[in-house]
């Protein structure tokens, strides 16, 4: 890994005027490719849309996906760049435009939205200074956005962090999320209140005892 | 073939067609936005709703319903017409009510068919979205608002064009078409994205505003270009050509229409002759048409026939070239030559020198040699032809002459005259390719011709077409692309005799007289030469003459023009020339009175009879029988004479290649967009 920045910097958010894959990226896209026959490389958009932006993420802290990536990605699967830009902008998770080290994305599907994911969405607000969704916190660490149903309801409210799920959030749990993160911790992913899993909250209620015993 | 009924109307079409055109057959109109004969299946706009019988009772889209032996369709039904209300009621949510300010006005699918289908209110009360508008470069103009989303613009540019730029970007409401990176767009068909909107989303930028479809006079003409001939209206209003569309010919243009023959009209106004003038102290003075005649009268006298020539140019119609060449036999003189480019051409066949495949000939090929030519820019229809015939698959296509992005995969084989023997002995992998093909064909570009070699290229070129079996009395391979559209008209009346351009260059000759001729180094012709430029545009020739006899452009006379295929066709007369300017071969005629030597014609009519005494071609108008080849003897020319000096392209600039797009502001425009190198570095 070639990181440039520390992980606590602001990352970069300039549009960047070239980009080449590196040796991480390079590797993976030969086993992407080695999956589709060569007359259908084009296959390859979406998996090499996600690499372009993990290693924008990596090199540069800001997880997006620039023009220059796109035309470098058209030019590796011989299509045309436009083809490639319709795909990127048809995904919401493919950023086209510089975010945050962090994406904060808030589900605000019924569900999530029942179980209190307003207050989540508060508690962010509060503690990076964002106003609305889409927006970048001005220390460029954190970008909130809305999703729609992440697919964690049983867990509900969910707080997808990158790649991770924080499940059962609240605002305590979330404002101490926020704070971990801004002191360059990564907490350990999942429910917030001590879950396995998905099983009932507060532990197993069934087949504890023997009926009849 | 499939028996399906219509509204009752039973009629016949082949399996595998959609149920909208099996209406078509049966002469049923469905509104349709998102569908169009020539391009892939979309689906998209969900206009052309019809029902059929014993299917779910649904509306189903007829453009992407296969029909079935036996099918019923209803296209009037109480279901059908409110689904086709309910689409259109949709598609104007966001569509502006700004058909007041609007070019598409007059003109628009969106506009007739909301009168044929839609509802006779909105109920529509919130705001429309609203869109920015992308710059598309200097021919077509964008106002997404408008855009219906049909997405034909973007399948033709990756289908026909093959300039994949066009695309859709985000998605449901948010969606735009565009090129995502704002950029002119590249296509030299790029105007025919105007024609296949439907709606005003793509405008013509150099006709905005100017004028209402009902305003305009209507002339089927044809265009001179380029080669290929294509079939155009000419929309005039009172004395000004406003714009250019094509028209449809399935054996020329199909239905497009290159931008270089739609665009270049304005130079039609700038630059032009609109009176005689004549050189007086070494200045040129304005003169009258008697002057004119007088001082090259008072010249060619004592003049003996040998010293004088003739040269005709790009965009000569036959009737001139043949009243010049009769003027010049009564002076004596057989110095003709229309090759300007000094195009190793043999005249003495027809086949030697023209486009025998033909354009649609083009799609039975399964094997295609271009040598020496950039068809995209020699001839964009003809290349689009070839691409057309590339996307339908099983394909073998190659190239000898200078790398170049064709909108297709060629494979490069050669640089250079001497890559052809490689060919001829089978050295090369790509002659067992020709040679195993059914039907293959070899085209010759102009810059493979108009060289030292050409003549050899040319010999060679034939040769190999008769060795890998392009040569058949089924089919004719040979082919010779040209880029003038007067140039095979010009060889067809025998504009090529005596002597050539280069030896009536440096004093050859005393007299010159340039028919339009601007293609060739006028510094060349001697310092002691007497020129009379007879033309339309003051460009090269003009500059050079001693005597300026205003002529008219295509759009201003009745001439006949002959392809590269060698298909008769005929232009008319749109609007008049401006001021003094006659059509050419009055002139010649009338000039022929005056020095007493009158030729034998007074009407066109005459003239065009003449023409048919000197070549029969010119009697088979619009039509061109395809012909195979018996004759195997090839055209003068030594076939191993090659050298290995590479071809170089014809065409530096596509935008600007005569002197009427040289006079046209919409030209000079698209070659700051396209060629200036400040822009091509960024």
């Amino acid at each position: 890994m070639t990181a440039t920045t520390s992980p606590l910097a602001a990352p970069d958010r300039t549009e960047p005027t070239s980009f080449a894959f590196d040796a991480i990226s390079l590797d993976a896209i030969a086993k992407i490719l080695a999956k589709y026959p060569a007359d259908k490389k084009a296959s390859g958009t979406l998996p090499l849309l996600d690499l372009a932006q993990r290693q924008m993420g990596r090199v540069t802290g800001s997880a997006w996906v620039p023009v220059v990536a796109m035309d470098e990605i058209a030019r590796v699967l011989d299509i045309a760049p436009v083809r490639v830009y319709e795909v990127a902008t048809f995904y919401l998770m493919y950023n086209t435009k510089p975010i945050g080290r962090h994406h904060l994305q808030v589900c605000g599907t019924t569900p999530c939205w029942l179980r209190g994911s307003d207050s989540v969405r508060d508690a962010i607000k509060a503690c990076t200074g964002i106003k609305h969704y889409g927006e970048t916190s001005e220390d460029g660490l954190f970008t909130m956005s809305e999703v729609e149903c992440l697919g964690g309801c049983v867990n509900a409210p969910i707080l997808q962090v990158d790649d991770d799920y924080y499940e059962d959030m609240n605002a305590e749990s979330t404002t101490a999320l926020v704070e971990a993160l801004k002191r360059g911790e990564k907490p350990a992913r999942g429910s917030s209140i001590g879950r396995q899993n998905s099983a009932p909250e507060g532990g197993p209620l069934t087949l504890n005892t023997i009926v009849g015993e | 073939m499939a028996k399906v009924t219509i509204d009752g109307i039973e009629v016949e079409v082949p399996n595998g067609s959609n149920v909208l055109q099996a209406c078509e057959a049966a002469g049923i109109e469905v509104p349709r936005f998102c569908y169009h004969e020539r391009l892939s299946v979309a689906g998209n706009c969900r206009m052309c709703l019809v029902e059929i019988e014993k299917a779910p009772p649904k509306p189903f889209a007829s453009c992407a319903y296969p029909v079935n032996d036996g099918m019923v369709v209803h296209t009037d039904t109480p279901m059908v017409r409110a689904a086709r209300r309910g689409v259109m009621e949709f598609l104007l949510i966001n569509h502006p009510l700004d058909c007041p300010i609007c070019d598409q006005g007059g003109e628009c699918d969106l506009q007739d068919q909301s009168v044929g289908f839609g509802g006779d209110s909105s109920r529509y009360l919130e705001n429309k979205h609203a869109v920015a508008n992308p710059n598309f470069g200097p021919l077509v103009k964008a106002t997404m608002t408008r855009c219906i989303h049909c997405t034909r613009c973007i399948r033709f540019s990756s289908e026909i064009a093959g300039v994949p730029e066009m695309g859709a970007t985000a998605r449901g409401e948010n969606m735009l078409v565009g090129t995502y990176v704002e950029k002119a767009l590249s296509s030299e068909l790029s105007g025919n994205l105007i024609d296949i909107c439907p709606v005003g989303a793509l405008t013509s930028k150099p006709y905005a505003f100017a004028a209402r479809p009902w305003e305009l006079k209507k002339t089927d003409s044809v265009d001179v270009l380029d080669a290929v001939g294509s079939n155009i209206r000419i929309d005039s209003r009172g004395a000004e050509v406003l714009r250019i569309l094509p028209r449809l010919n399935e054996d020329v243009n199909e239905e497009w229409l290159a931008d270089k023959s739609r665009f270049a009209l304005d130079g039609l106004k700038r630059r032009r002759l609109d009176s005689a003038w004549v050189k007086k102290d070494g200045k040129l003075t304005k003169a009258s048409w008697p002057d004119a005649f007088a001082a090259i009268a008072d010249k060619l006298a004592g003049v003996a026939g040998d010293r004088i020539g003739a040269i005709a140019g790009d965009l000569a119609d036959a009737e001139s070239m043949v009243a010049l060449k009769d003027l010049l036999a009564s002076l004596g003189s057989t110095n003709l030559d229309a090759r300007q480019d000094g195009a190793a051409l043999d005249v003495s066949r027809r086949d030697f020198y023209s486009f025998n495949t033909s354009i649609a000939g083009l799609e039975e090929a399964d094997a295609i040699l271009l040598i020496g030519t950039n068809p995209r820019h020699e001839a964009p229809l003809i290349n689009a032809r070839i691409r057309k015939r590339v996307l339908a698959g099983g394909l073998k296509i190659a190239s000898i002459g200078p790398a170049a992005d064709l909108t297709y995969k060629v494979q490069t084989i050669g640089t250079s005259p001497a890559d052809i023997a490689g060919l001829l002995d089978g050295s090369n992998a790509f002659a067992q390719v020709l040679a195993a093909a059914k039907k293959p064909v070899i085209i010759v570009g102009q810059g493979a011709l108009a060289r030292a070699d050409g003549a050899a290229v040319l010999a060679a070129a034939w040769k190999l077409a008769a060795q890998v079996g392009a040569l058949t009395p089924e089919w004719h391979g040979f082919n010779v692309l040209h880029t003038a559209a007067a140039r095979v008209g010009a060889l067809d009346v025998g504009f090529a005799s005596g002597k050539t351009l280069a030896q009536m260059l440096g004093g050859g000759v005393d007299v010159l007289w340039l028919l339009g001729a601007d293609e060739f180094d006028t510094a060349a012709i001697g310092p002691n030469t007497f020129v009379i430029y007879q033309g339309h545009h003051g460009d090269a020739g003009a500059a050079r003459a001693d005597v300026i006899l205003p002529g008219v452009a295509y759009t201003e006379k009745e001439g006949t023009y002959v392809n590269t295929e060698g298909r008769v066709q005929r232009g008319a007369l749109a609007v008049f020339g401006p001021g003094e300017a006659r059509e050419d071969w009055k002139i010649i005629r009338a000039f022929s009175a005056m020095i007493d030597k009158p030729l034998p014609y007074d009407t066109l009519e005459q003239v065009r009879a003449r023409l048919v005494a000197v070549n029969p071609v010119f009697d088979r108008v619009d039509h061109l029988p395809r012909f195979g080849c018996s004759d195997l003897t090839g055209p003068a020319g030594d076939a191993q004479a090659l050298s290995s000096v590479p071809f170089t392209a014809k065409i530096a600039n596509y935008y600007m290649t005569d002197p009427i797009s040289r006079a046209s502001a919409t030209m000079a425009a698209c070659t700051d967009a396209h060629q200036s190198p400040s822009l091509a570095a960024e």
